[in-house]
């Protein structure tokens, strides 16, 4: 398990990382490193210079304006699990960063890390799309915004241009919201996971998204879902109901931990079960 | 005379352990010697592969390489011997080189060797290594390898087959079934498991031209049987030539009991470089290329009358062994499982045929229990099913069958030596007291109302430990062919501190502590004065090492029996310097003093010391308190017990969570109930996880799918209930501390308790058998009525 050779500098800032970044072919952000270094110690992932963007201050840490929570792209996974702020304001990014891997790598991983890697079995992505959140990306040109329904573009594959880094990611508030996660034995990435955020008044849901990681060959949108519940009291009878054949089989992806097919059914079990948890928090 | 607290029974925590949980340990990987070089293996992408030629020009050209070898460079040393072929029939053998010559046979299988300054140069150049394969037909499947048209690996083993080996009695089986009143017949699969210990494995070898000698480094549960395979199968040498060190071994599970080709290529290439050389193994070499467990497919038939009673078994196991025979392969399918394969009953007539089977992927051999984990499998699973098919509780029938007490010593007729002692009814119902049988019965018939799935299942067991008599493994007939005995060295130096080295070779047992324990209460002395020594052939005596829970009742008994010499040659001596004659002398707590006069006393260090110095000995006795024993032992030792898994299936998704985990295990005599309460504890885990999550998987082109821990699953704690562990105390009459042996018995124990809590569970859909591991999806499968145990 040792990687080919690369260089290594560790940035100060945005701007330097940028600049390191794109002074280099095969160049790559190192951010906690438990997605890439692995990789590169398999040989499936070259790099050959390695910019190491854990010591840029500005990239680190959760704040508050408003109703918007700021979580910057180097926060670590156990830095936005223990976050007050989001326990209080909007907890699910929170009790998702809880479960993802182990302690080591919630120690080291970080969210936009996470992001960039766009793993489609990791936990982050689900809760992503299901509160609609907003992907700042910084590159030499200037900086943009990208909505998370755009983020997710194939497996391993991102919005996030060449020569761009994640820089942080914003999300709204919400409390009514649950993560259901189907652990894979192994390698403790989610083999179906599924993010639901709900809101409910008068009894029925004004407003809904779920979002799906795992089961795809990238994270996905439960939009049909949606509108299907919308108005609608979130009994078990209503979400059993609606929570049946939600994507087709042929759509998923299936190895020898789980088929195609059982991660269908896992999508509508986790959906279901998702949506109920939530509606009694929101 | 105040007497000391006795030692053994005490719950002391490990002495071998603040060391190596404080990073103080000296494992392999911390060997670095003056100008020692680093080797890579170059691996075979393909499961079986003509080499047509390798190029190495390209890594030789990279700065800091000095040196790539084929196997054809190689050929001035032997095979790897295959110590172990199964007896009384033929076997085709075929072993593996120190790296492979012509043919590839599995992924994973070494090509070439590059041996460079360092470890980064040397993996670098690896990959510039250039072979030219011809990819051949591959089979990984035992039943497909058997099977017409199947592509055939070796010359010398049509249809695959290695050997075909039997025990028990065809005819009288044959005829118990044809006349039964029930019959159950199973197709029953145990698994390949990858035994995953922490370190892996690894070699330093380095050659003093001026002596002609080696001293090896490795990472073994055997290092005095490894110098014997080395110097005298591999390399023609004397063992006088080679030296093994095991220095600290972060867990075998069997895996490095054997002898690996980096131990000969390491040694090959120090000769010719005239310079120390590394390798150690990564994570991907560990499961590509040292060896698997277990993977058998029987047909198993079991009958019986309706009242509950068993009246026969005939068993027909294929047992993959991987794409050349590993150093002990044979033995473990065969004297180490089917010859136990009736497990705790009674059965009149039984018949276990086995046919090891040649095919396209990694060796397997000897994991954590080695047969008897896979023959109380089979008749704990069938117990089961006989029982369902009769309608009777499994707690019954387990009773019904049970060898009774007054039955011991018994013979099975399976070609075993007599078990040794057992009483199973009380381990039963101790389980189903603690687990609370009959509330739990009532709660699942309640819960099965709800649509909500219990199951409970049993496991009583019974396990060979010890294997070492050679009355038994060393009779020609059984394949090994010699006794596996144990050595133990004590000396009492002149200050009174007693040092014991031992042919066993402890790498997580504890056995440090527990002969300590031993030696302090056998000999009187206190604890803290007793130091265990072992792991180099150049400072032990010869023993055969530590597998098979046998360092207790083979490595420890001979300590007891070397202690008793001591003992008596103190006595004397004291005898002699207190002009008493020996009868007279008494022997405590590490005192001699004369009966009826306790003033009138000698020391252990009082005696050592004359004995040290040697000028007022009695007549004829030799200088020094230092006494040496071989034991073989007349006969194994049979752990047995029942376990009780309780388990709930989630409907939806048919998760099986283990709700809870009783162990009521004996053992013989307990010297130190914590450190059985580990080995017991870290036992269960690995049977639980072959239920529910471990598989190693090949797919059709010979690739290991499960190649990384990011696939294969290896089991965490969350996968745990907190286990309840109880145990009955019946002695082994074999040897004098009344041991028996606990390193296995949970793994032994452990697979089939959970499998029955999940078949259990299942009734209501009509399961019958599932296998294993019991994966969510297998389990939703069953449930929706899918293909019983299709793996997606």
């Amino acid at each position: 398990m040792i990687t080919t050779e690369f260089s290594y500098q560790k940035a100060g800032s945005v701007d330097e990382a940028l600049r390191l970044l794109a002074a280099a072919p095969d160049s790559a952000l190192l951010a906690g490193g438990h997605s890439l270094i692995p990789s590169m110690k398999l040989r499936v992932t070259a790099a050959s210079a390695l910019v190491d963007i854990s010591g840029v201050a500005a990239l680190k840490g959760v704040s508050r304006a408003g109703d918007t929570f700021r979580i910057g792209a180097s926060t670590t996974h156990r830095d936005v699990a223990e976050s007050a702020d989001l326990r209080s304001g909007s907890p699910l990014l929170a009790e998702v960063a809880g479960v993802i891997g182990d302690p080591a790598v919630r120690n080291r991983g970080t969210i936009g890390g996470s992001l960039a890697h766009a793993d489609p079995a990791a936990d982050y992505p689900a809760a992503i799309i299901a509160l609609g959140a907003q992907i700042e990306v910084a590159g030499t040109s200037g900086s943009r915004t990208i909505a998370a329904d755009d983020f997710f573009t194939g497996t391993f594959e991102t919005a996030v241009a060449a020569g761009e880094m994640i820089t942080a990611v914003t999300v709204p508030a919400a409390t009514g919201v649950a993560y259901e996660k189907f652990v894979h034995p192994a390698s403790g990435y989610a083999v179906v996971g599924v993010a639901a955020v709900v809101t409910v008044a008068g009894g029925t849901i004004s407003s809904l998204r779920v979002g799906v990681t795992g089961a795809g060959p990238q994270a996905l949108r439960l939009t049909g879902l949606e509108s299907a519940l919308a108005g609608k009291t979130a009994d078990d009878a209503t979400l059993r109901s609606a929570c049946s054949g939600l994507v087709a089989a042929g759509d998923l992806v299936g190895d020898h931990q789980a088929s195609a097919a059982y991660r269908a059914s896992l999508v509508d079990t986790l959906a279901r079960r998702a949506i109920a948890r939530a509606a009694a928090r929101g | 005379m105040t007497t000391t607290t006795k030692m053994i029974g005490q719950a002391i925590k490990r002495r071998e352990d603040p060391k190596l949980i404080t990073g103080q340990g000296q494992f392999l990987d911390d060997v670095k010697l003056t100008g020692m070089l680093h080797a890579v293996v170059v691996r075979s992408p393909y499961a079986h592969a003509t080499i047509k030629g390798i190029d190495a020009s390209k890594a030789l050209a990279l700065p800091g390489v000095v040196a790539v070898f084929t196997g054809e460079d190689m050929s001035d040393i032997n095979p790897l011997p295959c110590a172990w072929a199964a007896g009384k029939v033929d076997n085709n053998l075929n072993t593996p080189r120190a790296l492979a010559v012509g043919k590839a046979m599995h992924v994973g299988d070494g090509v070439a060797l590059v041996v460079a300054e360092d470890r980064y140069i040397a993996r670098d150049a690896a990959d510039l290594v250039e072979v030219d394969y011809e990819p051949l037909a591959v089979v990984v499947d035992a039943k497909k390898a058997t099977e017409p048209g199947a592509p055939q690996l070796h010359e010398n083993a049509p249809s695959n087959i290695v050997m075909d080996w039997e025990c028990g009695d065809r005819e009288k089986t044959d005829a118990a079934i044809a006349a039964a009143e029930v019959t159950v017949r199973e197709q029953i699969v145990n698994q390949r498991l990858i035994p995953t210990p922490m370190e892996t494995r690894g070699s330093v070898a380095r050659y003093e031209p001026a002596t002609g000698e080696f001293t090896v480094w490795m990472t073994s549960q055997a290092p005095h049987v490894m110098r014997l395979l080395l110097a005298a199968f591999v390399f023609g040498i004397p063992e006088t030539s080679v030296r093994c060190i095991s220095p600290n071994i972060g867990g075998g599970f069997g895996q490095k009991i054997f002898v690996y080709a980096d131990m000969a290529f390491t040694m090959w290439a120090a000769r010719k470089l005239g310079r120390p050389v590394k390798f150690v193994e990564d994570r991907a070499e560990n499961y590509q290329s040292s060896t698997h467990g277990r993977d058998h497919i029987t047909d198993v038939e079991i009958a019986g009358t309706r009242d509950g009673r068993i009246t026969g078994l005939r068993i027909d196991t294929l047992a993959n062994l991987g794409g050349y025979l590993s150093t002990i392969a044979p033995g473990i399918p065969t004297t180490l499982y089917g010859r136990i394969t009736t497990g705790v009953y009674k059965i009149p007539a039984a018949h276990c045929r086995v046919r090891g089977v040649y095919t396209n992927t990694a060796m397997v051999d000897a994991y954590r229990g080695a047969g008897r984990p896979e023959a109380s499998y089979l008749i704990e699973r069938m117990v089961d099913r006989f029982a369902a098919e009769i309608g009777m509780d499994p707690a019954e029938v387990r009773r019904r069958n049970f060898i009774p007490p007054e039955d011991f010593p018994y013979s099975n007729g399976m070609g075993l030596l007599p078990y040794d002692s057992g009483n199973y009814g009380p381990a039963l119902d101790r389980a189903l007291q603690i687990v609370g049988y009959d509330a739990l019965r009532a709660e699942q018939a309640e819960a099965r109302k709800q649509g909500r799935y219990l199951g409970i299942g049993l496991s009583s067991y019974v396990e060979i430990c010890g294997v070492a008599p050679s009355a038994w493994i060393g009779l020609p007939g059984e394949g090994w062919g010699a006794g596996l005995w144990e050595s133990a060295n004590v000396r009492v130096h002149l200050t009174g501190k007693v040092v014991v080295t031992t042919g066993s070779l402890p790498h997580g047992q504890g056995l440090e502590t527990t002969f300590a324990q031993i030696v302090a209460d056998e000999l009187g002395v206190p604890y803290d004065d007793v130091v265990v020594e072992w792991g180099d052939t150049s400072g032990t005596p010869f023993g055969f090492g530590t597998y098979g829970s046998r360092s207790l009742a083979v490595g420890g008994t001979a300590i007891v029996k070397t202690v008793a010499k001591v003992r008596e040659k103190a006595k004397l001596l004291a005898a002699h310097m207190l002009e008493a004659r020996v009868e007279d002398i008494v022997w405590e707590d590490g005192k001699a003093f004369v009966k009826g006069s306790p003033d009138q006393v000698k020391t252990l260090g009082d005696i050592a010391l004359q004995a040290a110095v040697a000028y007022s000995l009695p007549e004829g006795m030799e200088p020094s308190l230092d006494e040496t024993t071989y034991y073989d032992p007349p006969n194994c030792t049979f752990p047995f017990g029942t376990h009780v898994a309780v388990v709930d299936i989630d409907a939806d998704t048919g998760a099986v969570s283990l709700r809870r985990y009783v162990a009521v295990d004996d053992v013989g005599t307990v010297i130190n109930p914590l450190i059985v309460d580990g080995q017991l504890h870290g036992g269960i885990a690995q049977g639980v996880a072959q239920a529910l999550t471990e598989g190693a998987i090949y797919d059709d082109d010979g690739q290991l799918v499960t190649g990384s821990l990011l696939e294969y699953a290896v089991p965490k704690a969350s996968l745990f209930p907190q286990f309840e562990t109880d145990r009955t105390v019946t002695r082994s009459p074999v040897n004098p501390l009344g041991v028996k042996g606990a390193g296995e018995a949970g793994t032994i124990a452990s697979a089939q308790a959970v499998m029955n809590a999940v078949i259990d569970a299942l009734q209501p859909f009509g399961v019958k058998h599932l296998q294993m591991p019991a994966t969510s999806e297998r389990v939703w499968n069953a449930m929706h009525g899918g293909t019983r145990g299709a793996r997606s």
